[in-house]
């Protein structure tokens, strides 16, 4: 019989959660020196090439849409939230990452569009009530 | 009061939401004259917006016109009355977030609207004393107003954030002297498991909101020697835009000095970053030497008023970082069925 974990009762998984606050909130991975490959959890191995030499790093706050698609039907952490958008985005950097959109409507959404990275709530769990932070992208707020 | 020494804005920033509900929309949902609304309209935090979230995006501008490493910052204090958690403090998420470092001070005060300037009050505290090299200061708030209540109109949502060291000759502006002024008075309350203040109609404005603000400027010039003609600007909390207006009346201060930093028209009353936000809107177009007055109001009730001189370091250091204008244009209307999903008003 397993042993009864008190986290585990929760629908987000608070040690993961917790770990993962580097790169949820600010981005923050760690890059082969090898091959430039990001990684957005700490690895000994570099997925691509094999390298053993990473190094911290933090992707830029800025990139481009690449694609989308709204999401209607959500699991129940995120029912909420419905209907959602889930863009693809190149970062300046040129790292290609899945990240949800926000403050905007599909029809204003096209590809190379310039978007930035912000932070909002990702989930709440409904049982108990704890609140996942991180980040989302939205329209790029102009430059002075 | 004290003198305050060595104390000075190194960064500002606001946050608006982008959503807004026109208060005539509210007026059509509960039969009132759209004639009679107290501001045009307000910002509206959407579903995944909180008074965390909306800290770390004023913090972000903040920090950025500061142009320092977040890891200098030393205390995170935050004045809200819309905090996510009851128990967990807001500022550890917004300090985690910012990449600001471990070894700081963070808490989270509550006082109303006036919860904003208290967090400043500390901060300038901390850094005169000189405990820290720079604190940041916020006010933000996810204002609620309970369905059909006078308040509906105006409770909004938006935050202010203040990156504050010690004086230098490129800060923004330098603080001069603050009052603060406070006594029990219950217009406004919110017990602990209920959703929605309450108030007291019209008591809020004559023995709270104007007795607390004309007493707390009256103090600070009586105490310090300066008159209305020494300020270029006069920010005061908005509830409305008629409340800081009557105010400035009161005081015989002109009304070309108060509208600058008047935010309430188009954002409502976003509570502890609204004085803040006053703030920053006059910061975008202030000069070198310009004086400024700014005075909260918190129910419960009280007033913190402050003199802040304006630095040579202001041309340079707003343009790092959007105007407050920026995020009024930035704007999507909605109606009051949307109002009540983004608001989390739908219990099912």
């Amino acid at each position: 019989m397993r042993r009864h974990d008190t986290m585990m009762e929760f629908g987000i998984r608070i040690p993961r959660y917790w770990r993962g606050k580097p790169f949820r909130y600010r981005l923050e991975g760690f890059r082969c020196e090898e091959c430039g490959e990001f990684h957005f959890s700490p690895r000994l191995v570099c997925r691509k090439c094999g390298g053993k030499r990473l190094r911290r790093d933090k992707l830029s706050e800025r990139g481009r849409l690449i694609s989308y698609t709204v999401v209607k039907s959500a699991s129940p952490s995120f029912e909420a939230y419905t209907p959602y958008i889930v863009g693809l985005i190149r970062t300046e950097d040129g790292t290609t990452i899945v990240g949800q959109l926000t403050d905007c409507d599909p029809e204003e959404l096209h590809e190379g569009m310039e978007v930035e990275a912000t932070i909002r709530r990702l989930q709440t769990d409904g049982e108990n009530k704890l609140i996942a932070y991180g980040y989302k992208f939205r329209p790029a707020i102009p430059r002075p | 009061m004290p003198q305050i020494r060595d104390a000075a804005i190194h960064g500002y920033g606001g946050y608006v939401p982008r959503l807004r509900i026109k208060a005539t929309e509210i007026a059509r949902i509960w039969g009132k004259e759209s004639g009679e609304v107290p501001i045009k309209e307000k910002a509206v935090a959407a579903i995944d917006e909180d008074a965390i979230t909306m800290a770390i995006e004023a913090s972000r501008y903040a920090i950025r016109r500061a142009g320092i490493d977040a890891a200098r910052i030393g205390a995170v204090h935050v004045g809200t009355e819309s905090k996510p958690y009851a128990v967990k403090p807001s500022g550890t998420i917004v300090a985690e977030a910012l990449g600001i470092g471990s070894n700081i001070t963070s808490a989270d005060y509550e006082f109303a609207c006036k919860a904003g300037t208290e967090a400043m009050q500390s901060i300038i505290a901390m850094v005169s004393a000189g405990r820290i090299e720079y604190g940041l200061a916020i006010g933000s708030d996810t204002a609620q107003g309970r369905p059909g209540d006078a308040l509906e109109y105006t409770a909004a949502s938006g935050a202010a954030a203040l990156v504050i060291g010690r004086e230098t000759r490129d800060a923004i502006a330098r603080f001069e002297y603050s009052v603060t002024y406070v006594t029990d008075t219950p217009d406004f309350w919110r017990r602990s498991y209920e959703r929605f203040p309450m108030h007291t109609s019209r008591f809020t404005g004559e023995p709270a909101y104007f007795k607390h603000t004309v007493t707390a400027v009256k103090n600070l010039l009586a105490e310090n020697g300066y008159s209305i003609n020494d300020f270029d600007y006069f920010i005061f909390h908005q509830p409305n835009v008629k409340f800081p207006l009557t105010a400035a009346k009161i005081l015989s201060i002109p009304l070309a000095k108060v509208e600058p930093g008047i935010v309430s028209d188009v954002v409502g009353n976003t509570y502890a970053a609204c004085s803040m936000l006053g703030l920053v809107k006059v910061l975008d177009i202030a000069k070198p030497g310009q004086r400024i007055l700014m005075t909260s109001f918190g129910s419960g009730a009280g007033s913190d008023s402050f003199v802040i001189t304006v630095e040579e370091g202001i041309e340079e250091r707003r343009e790092r970082a959007p105007p407050l204008v920026a995020f009024f244009s930035r704007n999507k209307v909605i109606d009051y069925g949307m109002y009540l999903k983004m608001r989390d008003k739908i219990r099912v």
